[in-house]
């Protein structure tokens, strides 16, 4: 074919010839190279009709403007010439030879009269046919503006658009990093290039400016997370022991962190918004009574024990609800000091919900179809293993417990277990319920116990008992935290359950006695309230006498003079149970901490390290036998922290320290924890699996958050505050606060507005509408589960349907053959034989192609590791774009 | 030393993602003292596989010859390959880069499908070497049909990508997992 191509265009030149003799002879040689590289380009142009339709009208493009421009530069002209030459080519392989051949005459003519001034055609020939391909896409730039018919302009933005997306699915793609730079370099080129060609002339600069601003902004975005991923903190400890002791601790020190993160931002509320401003602007310390030592406890109040207890300077100080003002603005700002304290109070507790809300839902999508249970074996199968994990001794345990799974789930497919002493078991699990429920009633007697014991110890003075007396309601709480737990595993030793049936037992009720030892503890303190605010009556009515009589005695003694004026510890002053309710909360956190601590250094540290010395000399083998090294305790851990946050949400509205607190607590264990499991506790025996417990914890964190808040929320709106302590003295409710803000800080209209909208006619339709519209959504998320699961019905009756036809094609086809093979055999014609060969081996590939409807389609098998390189067929990319993909390189390389 | 990494260049190594300098630090550590001079030196699956990272890992060979560009099909890493593996068990790879090596790992005669044989050897890796914790021929009999019952959609007696693909995607953690940190 070239042959016959070569001989045409011989023909065509001897026609030049005739007319214009021997200046041909200069281009010739030049005409040679161009066709040898033209004939290249060809076949590439084959495989891509666009490309090809594309040279052609810009070849026509071409031929005009030359004429046009007959005296621009003479290089410039022999580069068109040349291209020329090669337009001509295209257009003879396209058939229509005859009447370019006349038109590229006329302007090959033209051409020549510059070409005779140039010395050496030669010479340049190579520079040049470098040159053309460059030069032609620069052009097609400006030529496709006003040539492109609309169809090529469509093709032209559909394989920008192909380009565009295959940058934008890159990093999707399973290829080597190496083939992936190739790709995108060459894409990105295409794009910019052609896409540049479809704008306007002012379009194209802007483009630029724009491709440019992407890049950059790439860039940016990537140094930039780059950053944020430097900036999580702790992020290499987590790892480290990730890659120990597997995900499931690794959650643990994760989920940890996450309440560090929400307890930092509470402290920033409370920090910034209350305890500052009242430390700075508010009224100083000794000003008023509120904010004095009482006289009576002046001697101790700087006493380590007393300090301890929060008690003396700390406890008239801005870490407790007691040493606000109520002064309705301080300092210069104006600041709205009790409207501050009553929002921030509200914000902690929206803020916790929100965040908390938002993390489950965020995990009930991660997880949102990995709940159905049809891939139970292949899961198994593909993804129990977990890649993390480095420690010899953990993939160990790994080994053996995936083995169990897999031998379970054997037995449970085969037949459900036959229990051949079901009335036994069924006792023993009653009994242990039934073991549970004392333990759970008597740790819950013992602490209003305590408490109330406690009651009488205060009311005689603090010091006349000893230190355990004093701290026993909180002792005997982290005790029962301690050992209860211990005592429920060896009950649920009796039941024989499933190690993960097991373990949810056992979180559960570790759950209802935690729950249990916080609502005793707090309705022994709503007990204490109610005493606290008798002994208020009391007090308030002794003041007024009090103040009656110092009147009294200043205006007897003489009428004339200044007041005497009374120091402010000498006052006397109510209980302010707020104070109270706030101490007892620290106090409980202090000592949760430090049991937590204790703890974990006995149980964890001494015995690693008597186990580890005492093994030299002991007469049997305590590394592997009786007491060993501990485990981390991952549900345990997660429990503790969840019920400590518990404590913080009730307690911070009376205590505004307490989120603090909790941030220094957080930052401890988390260095200390870190320490202790790498150093002194073994991996689990049974290896969970973090992600499917997540949502677990944050319901339970729900739960609690619901829960914590309750009591405060019931405090906060039904007792009235004290009367001479906190930011809300002197009003009838806390709440009080908002009204009051609305009425002299707000325009009359405003409040006007507020009252009639608060008003029972409008906010009960309002609720009204708000239940319609979770009931709605909630129906409506029904029918899309109902939904998926008939598609997922449907999806499996297709593929029964499916392997039927495939079958039956099978069948027919192998029948064909037989037929055919017979009619070979008798008449021998091979052009049946060929007619059915073909047969035989096409019917199945339509049928393969709709076998999975849901999912891409199938994949031939012909690829394996190591063709990443070479320009076949690559899974997931469509085989069509691919010669595009590599034209555009040679093209571009010069 | 150092000239592989200069070789990459800058804009290339923020393309992977993980950080190189601590992958350029552990490769080298693998390399002997000549070795270090010389560009694009392989590492010998031998020595990938001492990495602590790796050693406890059932599928360490099987993942090697696949992140392998060897001619010799040895499973010996360049830095290259070292990096585009980091990259693909590193967080911020997609589930499809993810199940797709998963696949060519489970696959241990590279003949793109996951067969029975495959799928023995497989439950063999997941299970240990030791013979205690081996299944019996029955119990994996049972298992690998259960298997196919499940994941082979088409009903070929194999598992291919799309279908593996199909499977993994469901799973809540297999992402989570599929991860190995430096």
């Amino acid at each position: 074919r070239e042959r016959h191509r070569a001989k045409r265009r011989d023909g065509d030149r001897e026609k030049k010839k005739r007319r214009k003799g021997r200046r041909r002879r200069a281009s010739r040689a030049g005409e040679r190279e161009d066709e040898l590289q033209a004939r290249h380009e060809k076949r590439e142009a084959g495989r891509r009709k666009r490309a090809k339709n594309y040279q052609e009208s810009e070849g026509r493009e071409r031929d005009e403007e030359e004429q046009a421009q007959i005296k621009t530069g003479k290089t410039a002209k022999t580069k068109k010439n040349i291209k020329n030459e090669k337009t001509r080519k295209v257009e003879q392989e396209e058939g229509e030879a005859e009447e370019r051949n006349a038109k590229g005459k006329k302007k090959h003519g033209s051409a020549k009269k510059e070409e005779k001034d140039e010395d050496g055609g030669k010479c340049a020939a190579k520079e040049k046919t470098q040159e053309v391909k460059k030069k032609k896409h620069k052009r097609k730039g400006a030529d496709t503006l006003n040539s492109l018919s609309p169809e090529e302009l469509e093709k032209l933005k559909e394989a920008v658009d192909e380009r565009k997306k295959l940058i934008q699915g890159l990093r999707g793609k399973p290829w080597s990093m190496k083939k992936k730079l190739v790709t995108l370099r060459e894409s990105q080129e295409f794009v910019e290039k052609y896409e540049g060609a479809l704008g306007k002339g002012k379009g194209r600069k802007l483009y630029a400016y724009k491709v440019m601003m992407a890049k950059k902004w790439m860039k940016f975005q990537r140094d930039f997370e780059n950053f944020k991923t430097a900036c999580i903190p702790w992020e290499m400890k987590i790892k480290e022991i990730e890659s120990h002791f597997g995900s499931s601790v690794a959650s643990y020190f994760i989920f940890l962190r996450w309440m560090y993160g929400i307890n930092m931002i509470l402290f920033g509320l409370t920090f910034g918004l209350v305890m500052v401003p009242e430390a700075l602007m508010g009224r100083p310390y000794g000003s008023i009574p509120r904010k004095t030592v009482p006289r009576a406890e002046e001697a101790s109040a700087m006493d380590f024990a007393v300090l301890w207890d929060f008690g003396g300077y700390a406890q008239y100080s801005v870490l407790f609800y007691g040493y606000y003002n109520n002064q309705r603005a301080i300092g210069w700002l104006k600041f709205r000091m009790p409207l501050s304290y009553f929002l921030v109070g509200v914000g902690t507790v929206a803020y916790s919900y929100m965040v908390v809300i938002r993390t489950m839902a965020r995990n009930a999508n991660e997880s949102g179809v990995g709940d159905d249970n049809s891939f139970n074996f292949s899961w198994k199968t593909f993804t129990s293993w977990d890649y993390l994990i480095g420690n010899p001794e953990t993939a160990d345990n790994k080994f053996a417990s995936i083995t169990t799974s897999f031998k379970e789930a054997i037995l449970e497919e085969q037949e459900s277990r036959k229990d051949d002493n079901i009335h036994l078991t069924r006792f023993l699990r009653v009994l242990a319920n039934f073991l549970v429920l004392c333990c759970l009633a008597g740790s819950g007697y013992l602490i209003y116990f305590v408490v109330r014991r406690s009651q009488k110890f205060a009311l005689d003075g603090l010091d006349t008992h000893t230190w355990w007396e004093r701290n026993e309601v909180n002792m005997v709480m982290s005790l029962l935290g301690m050992f209860c737990p211990m005592l429920f595993d060896v009950i649920s030793a009796l039941e024989n359950y499933h190690p993960r049936v097991a373990l949810q037992w056992q979180l559960g009720r570790i759950f209802a006695l935690f729950l249990g030892n916080l609502y005793t503890f707090i309705i022994a303190l709503m007990d204490e309230i109610n005493l606290k605010r008798e002994e208020e009556k009391i007090v308030k009515f002794n003041i007024t006498t009090w103040e009656a009589s110092l009147y009294n005695s200043t205006v007897s003694e003489n009428s004339t003079g200044p007041p005497i004026t009374i120091q402010p510890a000498d006052v006397p002053r109510g209980p302010c149970w707020e104070t109270m309710v706030g101490q007892e909360f620290v106090r409980l956190i202090i000592s949760d901490t430090m049991t937590t601590y204790i703890t974990l250094l006995i149980g964890d540290f001494l015995r690693a390290v008597l186990v580890r010395f005492l093994n030299y000399c002991w007469c049997w083998d305590l590394e592997a036998g009786f007491p060993s090294y501990s485990e981390f305790d991952v549900s345990g851990n997660v429990l503790g922290l969840i019920f400590n946050q518990g404590m913080i949400w009730m307690g911070a509205f009376y205590a505004p320290c307490l989120p603090a607190l909790n941030v220094l607590r957080l930052h401890v264990s988390m260095y200390l924890q870190c320490w202790a499991v790498m150093c002194c506790n073994v991996p689990q025996e049974r290896v969970f699996k973090a992600s499917g417990s997540n949502n677990f914890y944050m319901a339970m964190l729900l739960v609690i958050l619901f829960l914590s808040t309750l009591p405060a929320i019931y405090t906060i709106v039904t007792i009235p505050p004290s009367f001479d302590c906190g930011p809300f003295s002197g009003k009838k409710r806390m709440f009080d606060v908002i009204q009051e803000t609305l009425e002299s800080d707000f325009p009359a209209w405003f409040s006007k507005v507020f009252s009639s909208a608060s008003n029972p006619g409008l906010v009960l339709p309002f609720i009204l509408l708000m239940v319609l519209a979770i009931y709605y959504l909630q129906s409506t998320s029904k029918s899309y589960k109902e939904a998926n699961v008939e598609l997922k019905k449907k999806l499996q009756t297709q593929n029964e349907e499916n392997k039927k036809k495939n079958k039956r094609a099978a069948l027919k086809a192998q029948m064909d053959l037989e037929e055919a093979r017979k009619a070979a055999s008798q008449t021998a014609d091979s052009s049946q034989r060929l007619y059915h060969g073909k047969n035989r081996r096409n019917p199945p590939a339509p049928v393969r192609e709709q076998g999975l409807p849901a999912t891409r389609a199938p994949v031939p098998r012909n690829y394996h590791h190591g063709n990443h390189g070479a320009p076949g067929y690559l899974p997931g990319f469509p085989r069509q774009s691919e010669p595009r993909m590599h034209r555009v390189p040679s093209l571009q390389r010069h | 030393m150092g000239t592989t990494a200069s070789q990459l260049g800058k804009d290339l190594l923020s393309e992977y993602q993980v950080s190189a300098q601590n992958a350029h630090k552990r490769f080298t550590e693998l390399l002997t003292k000549d070795e270090k001079d010389l560009p694009n030196t392989r590492v010998s699956m031998e020595r990938v596989l001492t990495l602590p990272e790796l050693k406890s890992n059932p599928f360490r060979k099987r993942i090697c010859y696949v992140f392998s560009t060897s001619e010799q099909k040895d499973g010996s890493l360049t830095f290259e390959d070292f990096l585009d593996l980091l990259s693909a068990f590193s967080d911020s790879a997609t589930l499809e880069i993810k199940s797709h090596y998963a696949f060519r790992i489970f696959d241990f005669d590279d003949d793109g499908t996951l067969d029975c044989g495959d799928l023995e050897k497989l439950v063999n890796c997941l299970t240990g070497e030791t013979d205690e914790t081996r299944l019996t021929t029955e119990e994996m009999r049972q298992l690998i049909n259960n298997i196919l019952e499940e994941s082979d959609i088409d009903k070929d007696g194999t598992v291919n990508l799309s279908e593996f693909q199909h499977v993994i995607s469901r799973s809540p953690d297999f992402v989570s997992s599929f991860k190995i940190v430096l």
